[in-house]
């Protein structure tokens, strides 16, 4: 598996730590109801199929988001997440 | 037909011509009292302990490829009860006792071998955790025993005890621990179960579970409706696809664990044995392959199969505790799908839908807890209370906060 890092290039997964499912960018305000919170820390989609996960590359310390398959492991696109962050 | 020395003696004489299969393959009916999805170990197990401790006449157990296909037939075998927190504790001792008698009782030799685990540890402060960990092992009932570094070289004298990096500064013997055969479990309990009237209906996948009014009716499967008065989740490693088919989001991600076997070897590791240092385990099949294991690849998968990094990392631990190894060749590696929980425990509870129950989550160490999954799945389903040694494990323990977090590393996946 290797991620195609916006700075770097495709790298191989070495360099990378996955740091869990793309929703942890969509954090409630901190006056949500407790179940927003159980969404956000322990439910999950969790598709056979197309995924988005937050990626950390060791490297060149950027955040991703990762759109690739959990079962074939083909990955689509690497993007910062600052960006999809602020793309909502 | 009873299996037994004499039995294998006259077939032997008469030419094996007598045995018959071990389970019946019945077409489904229309209905069941209940259902379970999934025929791996824990599914014939709830399906066996549902009609041999709670006289249900009326059970499915609805498999999509053949028995014993998926992570049954994919781990590495280890059967322990070392574990600390209350909650966990009484539940894998319980199931420790049940494998203790689960030859007998299903008539099937499922070659469970108590031959002992060690576990090992590196420094100091490990040590003291393992001692805290054999005192709570020993206030269950099970067995402990801290040796040091000679106690450990009595029984592994081939470790690599001077590692200049993890030198080895004792061990936990657990000596109620061991392997069994993995494959025999299911088909054991398949046996057994089919003898009690299960009907056991392999190559049929559920694609639907009929809801009304906030109750289970149904599911739809490959070879057509099933009606069911309950019906049971128990799928490891797919545990979200088919609760999604209920409307249901679990915690729960899945992740793939690599497993390695060497090419047969004469006997020479007696135990099953881990370092302190980096997951990594170790035993030796009765065939003489040496099966090993380590973490989780860490990134959410369906796939069978594993990156080469953690396949690197396994190698590299089994060569710094027992340079030995590095003469052996490694035959094959396999991948299994495990449900990993936010919490690292197990979920055995009925679900928001009536008549839905849930048995998922076991992380990597679902093997062990086989009987007592199974057991206590079959106590809820049967008489509507948990078991008292699964209570704790409760699918709503996440929002109200009672986690069973063994290792401590906090509600990420991937970490435990």
């Amino acid at each position: 598996m290797r991620i195609p890092c916006p700075l770097c290039g495709p790298r191989d997964l070495r360099e990378f730590t996955y740091r869990g499912a793309a929703e942890a960018l969509e954090r409630p305000a901190a006056d949500a109801p407790p179940e927003a919170w159980d969404r956000l820390l322990h439910l999950r989609d969790n598709p056979a199929g197309r995924t988005r996960d937050l990626w950390y590359h060791d490297c060149c310390g950027s955040w991703l988001v990762v759109e690739r398959c959990t079962v074939t492991h083909r990955v689509f696109s690497a993007r910062p997440a600052g960006e999809v962050a602020d793309a909502g | 037909m009873r299996y037994s020395g004499l039995r294998v003696l006259v077939e032997g004489l008469r030419g094996n011509r007598g045995w018959r299969p071990a389970w019946h393959r019945p077409e489904p009916k229309d209905a069941y009292d209940m259902v379970v999805i999934g025929g791996g170990g824990h599914g014939l197990s709830t399906a066996y302990y549902l009609a041999r401790n709670h006289g249900v006449k009326s059970v499915a157990v609805l498999e999509k490829g053949w028995l014993g296909s998926g992570n049954i037939g994919r781990n590495t075998t280890i059967v322990r009860a070392n574990y600390f927190l209350p909650g966990n504790s009484e539940f894998y001792s319980h199931s420790l006792k049940l494998w203790e008698g689960l030859e007998s009782a299903l008539n099937y030799n499922v070659m469970h071998s108590q031959r002992g685990l060690i576990n090992l540890f590196h420094s100091d402060g490990q040590r003291d955790a393992f001692a805290r960990r054999g005192n709570a092992m020993i206030n269950q009932g099970d067995d402990a025993i801290l040796l040091d570094p000679d106690g450990v070289r009595e029984h592994l004298p081939w470790l690599d005890f001077e590692n200049v990096r993890f030198p080895i500064y004792g061990g936990l013997l657990h000596p109620r621990g061991g392997t069994a055969r993995h494959d025999a479990v299911a088909w054991g309990y398949a046996r057994a179960a089919s003898r009690l009237g299960v009907d056991i209906i392999e190559n049929c996948e559920v694609t639907g579970i009929r809801v009304e009014g906030g109750k289970a009716k149904a599911v739809t499967t490959s070879l057509g409706e099933i009606a069911a008065k309950k019906v049971a989740i128990v799928v490891a490693g797919r545990s979200s696809e088919v609760a999604a088919m209920a409307g249901l989001t679990l915690p729960i991600e899945s992740h793939v664990l690599q497993a390695f076997v060497t090419e047969g070897l004469k006997p020479c590791i007696d135990h099953v044995v881990s370092f302190g240092m980096g997951h990594f385990y170790i035993s030796q099949s009765d065939k003489g392959g040496l099966v090993f294991g380590g973490d989780i690849d860490f990134y959410a998968s369906y796939a069978a199969r594993g990156n080469l990094p953690m396949a690197e990392h396994v190698m590299e631990a089994a060569m710094t505790l027992m340079p030995m190894i590095g003469r052996a060749r490694v035959l094959r590696s396999w991948g299994g799908i495990m449900d990993m929980s936010p919490d690292g425990s197990p979920i055995i509870d009925r679900t928001p839908v009536e008549g839905l129950y849930l048995n998922c989550g076991w992380n990597y160490g679902g093997f062990k807890a086989v009987p007592a999954s199974g057991w206590c799945l079959a106590h809820l389903m049967a008489t509507g209370e948990s078991h008292e040694v699964a209570r704790r494990f409760r699918l709503d323990r996440f929002a109200t906060g009672h986690l069973l977090d063994e290792e401590g590393t906090g509600s990420q996946h991937n970490l435990h």
